[in-house]
C-alpha cells in the first residue's frame, strides 16, 4: 500500500515552475505526485503557512572526518534541518581530504545512517587542496561527488585551474571556486579600508578576491563550462559577475548571510565572532551584494557553515580561526534582512534557496514538480523570535547572531517525504 | 558639592562663629610657641579644606604678631588606605613643600577631624620629605568619633554627632558664599570591627 | 568637588576616554611627577597591591618604566615575558591570565604582538588590564606622556599643530596619538611615504601629507616615529638611506619648522635616519623629558586603575 500524504491551504511557491498560490501538494512515497484524484490520503493542513520546495545550502563545513570536536555529519545535518535545509554540499576539506573516492564512500556511508538530511559531496579539484596537480577526478564523479571545489584554499597556478575546469565539464562537475589572491591577501584578519586602517589590523584586500574572479570568468569563458563563485563579498566582483552573466558566460554566484547582514565595522569589538574568510567588508560592498541579489548577478545563497569549537576561537583576534556557523540562522537572517526590507519578494528569496543551487549543481532538486523527491521546507514568513544560540543542534556556537532578532522562519523540514524537523504540532518529526 | 538633598544637610554653624574660632585657634598657637625661633614654625595645610584654613591661620598669626610664616600644601591622596575600596576616586590636588622640614615645628592642619586616618595618611607623607622636630595638629571642629588614636592639639570646636553623619565645611573661597559648616549623611558608614 | 567618577577597570585605548577623562589623568600625572623629584620616591598608594607586567611582545623601555612606576607606587611586581611563560607551551592567553588572576594579582601590564589582545581579555577578566601596546592597534600610555609633554610645554592642546612623521600604518603610537589630540583639540598632520600613511585617515579629521615640508611648516610639534627595517624589506619603501633624505628631520629640513616647535620620539632612535643626531641632542629636542614624564604618566594611570572599585 502506497503512503499518500496531501499537503493543503499552504501558499506553494516554487520559482522553478513560477508558481505562487495556495494550491494541494501531493507526496507518495516521497515522491511528488498529483493528488488531484486521491480519496483515503492522510491530509496535513499548513494553511497560513508558506510551502517550499526543499532548501538546499551549497557551502557547509561537516567537518567529519577529521575534526569531529567542532562538529560531526550528525550534529551538521540535524543543524541543518533545523534551519530548514533538506540538502547540504559538503566541502571537501576534512582530514583526510575528500580528494579520493575512500573518503567520499565514507562520508556518504555516515550520511546515510548519521545524517538526517541529505549530503552531497563536494570533491577536491587538487590533491590535498596543494594547488599542484589534479586529483582524481574521474574517480570522484563515480564515487558520488556533485561539484568540485578546493575551497578554503584557491587554485594560483591559473594553467592548472584552466586545466581543471576543462577536464570536469566532461563530467558535468561545476567548479566552486573560493577566490583569493593568497599572495595579496596573506597574513590579513579583516578587510582591507577604513576600520582595518582605523584598528591596526592587517587588512585583506578586496583586490584578491575581484583578480581572482575576474581570473575565473575568463577561464569559464574560454572553457565555455560552469564556474561558481562562493562567498561574493566585494562590489567590483559582483560588477564583473555581472557583465560576464550579461554575455552569456556560465559564471554564478553565492553570497552568505553574514555578508548580507554585517559589514567590518563590527570588527571594533574584537571579537572573533565577526572573522571570517572572505572578510565582512565595507558597506559599499554590502549594498552592492543586495542589488547584485535583487538583480539576479547573484543567484544563490550559502551560509559557509563553519564550526570551530570555543577553544579555538577563544583567542586573540589575529590568531583565531576564520568561519562561523550558519545553518540555523540562515533562514532567519534572510527573511529579516531581504524579504521584510523588499529587497527581495517571496519567490525570489526561496529561488536563492531551491531554484538557484540547483540550476548550479545541474541536479533534480529545488523543485516541487511531480516525479522528485518530496524535499519541502515550511516557512513562517512572519514568524518573530529571538535567536538563541544555546539551543542549536550545531556542536558548535560560533556565531555573532546570538540575540539576533528576526522575523522568517523554517518551520518543518521534510526529506523524501519524511518530515525531520517541525517546530509545529501539525507536524512531527 | 555632594548630591543629598538639602533637607538632610541641617546648617550647625555660621560664618561669625568660624571666623571666631579661627582667631581663637591662631591665638593658641602663637600664646604656645611665642618662643619659637624664626623661620622654625611653618604651617602646612592638608588638601583641600585645610589649605584654605592655613591660609586663613597665617593671616590671623600676622595680624596678631606681625610674623608671616612659611606655608605649604599637602595632598595625602596617594598615602590613603582606602584606594580601591570607594566609588569614585579622590582627585589630587597641589603638593608643595618650599622649604626644608627637617628640625622643624611643623602645624599640621586639617579642617575637620572625622576618623584620624586623614592625619596618619598626612604623617606618613611628611616623614617622606624629612625628619621635623614636633609636629602638631590644628584643625577646626572635631567630630567627636576618631577611629585612630589621634588628637587635635589647637582645635576650634568639639561637634558631637551620631557616627552615621559626617561634618562638612562649605568655604567662601570654593562657594563664593559666606562659610558654613553642616552635616550630612556618612556615605563611608563601617560595621564596627567590634560587631 | 574632590572627587572624579573614575570608573574604568582598565585603560584600553585612547579611543574609548573622553576629553575629561585624558584631561584628569594628565592632571593627576602632574603630582605624581613630583614624587620622582623628592629625596624618598615613593609613595605607598599600591602598597599591597600585585602587579604582573605580561610583556609577550618584548620591550625594554616600556617595561622598565612601568615596573619603575610600579616600585614608586609601592606595589608587588611580578614580570612575565613570552619565552618564559606557558604560552610557549600552548597555553591560550586566557588561561595564563586566568591562572595569574588566581593569585590575586590585581593588575596586570600588558603587552602583546596582536591587536585587541587587551579587548579580548578585559572583559573576560576580573582584574584591571593596562594596555602597554597592542599590535599597531593603540598605546595609550604613551600618547599620554606625548600629550602631558605637550601641554607642560604649551599650557594647552586645543589650537596646536602636530605633525607625526613616519610608518603610520604599522604604528600604534601615531594611531593613539591622533585620538588623544584630535580629543582635546589638536590639528593633527601624518606624514611619510605614501605607502605607510593610509588616506582613510583623512576621514577622521587628520591631514594627510605625502612630502615632510608640507607637515613641518607651522607645526608646534613634531613627533618622528621610528622606521623599521623590516618594512625596507617588505618593500613598503627603497632604502633607509633614501628614507632618510626625504623624510628625515635634519638640517635641511630642520629649516622648515618654528624656532619653538618641539621634537618629539618616542625611542629608540635610529640616528641620522629619521632624525639627525644633532637634533635628537638639540635644544628643541623633549625626548628626554617625555622618557621622565612616562613615568609620571604612567603612575597616574596605575593609581587610577587600580583606584576603581571591582
Amino acid at each position: 500500500m502506497s503512503k499518500k500524504i496531501i499537503y493543503r491551504g499552504a501558499r506553494v511557491v516554487d520559482p522553478s515552475r513560477n508558481i505562487d498560490k495556495v494550491m494541494d501538494i501531493g507526496v507518495e512515497d516521497g515522491v511528488f505526485a498529483d493528488p488531484s484524484s486521491w480519496k483515503g490520503a492522510e491530509i496535513v493542513d499548513l494553511s497560513g503557512y508558506v510551502l517550499a520546495p526543499g532548501f538546499i545550502d551549497m557551502h557547509v563545513h561537516l567537518r567529519q572526518p577529521g575534526k569531529t570536536d567542532a562538529e560531526t555529519i550528525h550534529t551538521g545535518t540535524r543543524a541543518a534541518a533545523s534551519g530548514g535545509f533538506t540538502a547540504i554540499v559538503s566541502m571537501p576539506n576534512t582530514s583526510p581530504c575528500a580528494d579520493n573516492p575512500g573518503t567520499i564512500h565514507y562520508i556518504r556511508t555516515y550520511a546515510e545512517s548519521d545524517g538526517v538530511v541529505k549530503v552531497l559531496p563536494c570533491g577536491a579539484m587538487t590533491k590535498n587542496l596543494e594547488g599542484q596537480e589534479m586529483s582524481g577526478i574521474g574517480g570522484l564523479k563515480a564515487a558520488g561527488v556533485v561539484a568540485l571545489s578546493d575551497d578554503g584554499r584557491c587554485i594560483q597556478n591559473h594553467e592548472l585551474m584552466r586545466h581543471v575546469i576543462e577536464y570536469s565539464r566532461t563530467f558535468s562537475l561545476p567548479i566552486l571556486d573560493h577566490c583569493e589572491d593568497t599572495i595579496l591577501a596573506s597574513g590579513g584578519v579583516m578587510n582591507e579600508g577604513y576600520w582595518s586602517v582605523f584598528l591596526g589590523m592587517k587588512g585583506i584586500s578586496s583586490a584578491s578576491e575581484e583578480l581572482m574572479v575576474v581570473r575565473d570568468i575568463i577561464l569559464s569563458r574560454m572553457a565555455d563550462w560552469k564556474v561558481h563563485i562562493q562567498h561574493i563579498s566585494c562590489r567590483n566582483a559582483i560588477e564583473s559577475v555581472r557583465r560576464a552573466r550579461s554575455e552569456g558566460i556560465r559564471i554564478s554566484a553565492e553570497a552568505t548571510p553574514h555578508h548580507i547582514a554585517l559589514t567590518d565595522e563590527e570588527i571594533k569589538r574584537f571579537d572573533s565572532n565577526y572573522k571570517m574568510n572572505p572578510p565582512l567588508r565595507s558597506e559599499e560592498d554590502r549594498k552592492a551584494i543586495l542589488e547584485g541579489l535583487r538583480d539576479g548577478t547573484i543567484t544563490v545563497i550559502a551560509t559557509d557553515h563553519a564550526p570551530h569549537t570555543e577553544t579555538d576561537k577563544m583567542v586573540e583576534f589575529d590568531y583565531a580561526p576564520f568561519g562561523i556557523i550558519g545553518l540555523e540562522t540562515a533562514v532567519n537572517i534572510c527573511f529579516t534582512e531581504l524579504y521584510h526590507t523588499g529587497i527581495l519578494t517571496l519567490p525570489g528569496l526561496i529561488s536563492k534557496f531551491t531554484k538557484g543551487p540547483a540550476d548550479v549543481l545541474g541536479l533534480p532538486l529545488g523543485s516541487l514538480e511531480t516525479g522528485h523527491a518530496a524535499d519541502i521546507t515550511v516557512l513562517e514568513p512572519d514568524g518573530k523570535g529571538v535567536v538563541d544560540s544555546s539551543k542549536f543542534y550545531s556542536k558548535s556556537r560560533n556565531t555573532p547572531f546570538n540575540g539576533y532578532e528576526y522575523t522568517g522562519r523554517a518551520v518543518a523540514t521534510i526529506v523524501n517525504g519524511k518530515c525531520v524537523f517541525s517546530r509545529i504540532s501539525k507536524l512531527s518529526a | 558639592m555632594d548630591s543629598t538633598p538639602q533637607e538632610d544637610c541641617p546648617r550647625l554653624m555660621e560664618a561669625p562663629e568660624i571666623a571666631g574660632l579661627v582667631r581663637k585657634i591662631a591665638a593658641e598657637v602663637c600664646e604656645e610657641n611665642r618662643d619659637a625661633v624664626e623661620e622654625s614654625l611653618v604651617l602646612i595645610g592638608i588638601q583641600r579644606g585645610g589649605v584654605l584654613l592655613a591660609e586663613r591661620l597665617v593671616r590671623e598669626i600676622q595680624k596678631q604678631t606681625n610674623r608671616l610664616l612659611p606655608f605649604g600644601t599637602l595632598d595625602i591622596t596617594m598615602y590613603r588606605d582606602d584606594i580601591g575600596l570607594r566609588k569614585t576616586l579622590p582627585m589630587i590636588f597641589e603638593t608643595r613643600i618650599p622649604f626644608d622640614i627637617n628640625e622643624k615645628t611643623i602645624i599640621l592642619v586639617d579642617d575637620i577631624l572625622q576618623t584620624g586616618r586623614s592625619i596618619r595618611a598626612a604623617l606618613d607623607a611628611i616623614t617622606d620629605y624629612g625628619r621635623p622636630a614636633i609636629v602638631r595638629l590644628a584643625a577646626l571642629l572635631d567630630r567627636g568619633h576618631l577611629e585612630f588614636p589621634i588628637r587635635g592639639d589647637y582645635v576650634g570646636k568639639v561637634i558631637d554627632l551620631e557616627p552615621s553623619r559626617r561634618l562638612q565645611i562649605s568655604w567662601h573661597e570654593i562657594t563664593g558664599e559666606e562659610d558654613y559648616v553642616y552635616s550630612i549623611p556618612n556615605p563611608n558608614i563601617r560595621v564596627s570591627p567590634h560587631e | 568637588m574632590n572627587d572624579y567618577p573614575w570608573n574604568r577597570k582598565d585603560l584600553l585605548c585612547l579611543y574609548d576616554l573622553s576629553p575629561d577623562e585624558i584631561e584628569f589623568i594628565l592632571d593627576t600625572a602632574e603630582e605624581f611627577k613630583k614624587v620622582s623629584q623628592r629625596k624618598i620616591k615613593k609613595v605607598p598608594a599600591l602598597r599591597g597591591k600585585t602587579v604582573v607586567n605580561m610583556f609577550i611582545e618584548p620591550s625594554t623601555r616600556t617595561r622598565i618604566s612601568f615596573e619603575l612606576a610600579e616600585q614608586r607606587l609601592s606595589a608587588d611586581i611580578i614580570n612575565m615575558s613570552a619565552e618564559a611563560s606557558s604560552l610557549k607551551k600552548g597555553e591560550t592567553l586566557l588561561d595564563t591570565v586566568r591562572n595569574i588572576e588566581a593569585l590575586q594579582a590585581d593588575l596586570i601590564v600588558l603587552r602583546h604582538s596582536a591587536t585587541g589582545a587587551p579587548n579580548f581579555l578585559a572583559p573576560r577578566v576580573r582584574c584591571g588590564i593596562i594596555n602597554a601596546g597592542d599590535g599597531s592597534h593603540g598605546h595609550p600610555t604613551q600618547a599620554l606622556l606625548d600629550i602631558f609633554t605637550i601641554r607642560e610645554k604649551f599650557g594647552r592642546i586645543k589650537g596646536l599643530n602636530v605633525s607625526i612623521v613616519g610608518d603610520i600604518l604599522h604604528s600604534r603610537v601615531a594611531r593613539s596619538d591622533m585620538w588623544g589630540l584630535l580629543k582635546l583639540g589638536a590639528n593633527v598632520t601624518f606624514a611619510g611615504p605614501s605607502t605607510l600613511v593610509p588616506r582613510e585617515f583623512t576621514r577622521a579629521g587628520v591631514r594627510v601629507c605625502d612630502n615632510l615640508k608640507d607637515a613641518l611648516v607651522g607645526a608646534d610639534v613634531v613627533n618622528l616615529l621610528r622606521i623599521q627595517h623590516e618594512r625596507q624589506r617588505s618593500g613598503f619603501f627603497p632604502s633607509t638611506g633614501e628614507y632618510a633624505k626625504v623624510f628625515g628631520l635634519n638640517r635641511e629640513s630642520f629649516k622648515y619648522i618654528k624656532p619653538d616647535a618641539l621634537i618629539m620620539h618616542p625611542g629608540p632612535i635610529n640616528r641620522d635616519v629619521e632624525l639627525s643626531s644633532e637634533l635628537a641632542d638639540g635644544p628643541q629636542s623633549v625626548i628626554l623629558e617625555q622618557v621622565t614624564n612616562g613615568l609620571a604618566v604612567r603612575m597616574a594611570v596605575l593609581f587610577l586603575v587600580a583606584g576603581c572599585l571591582k
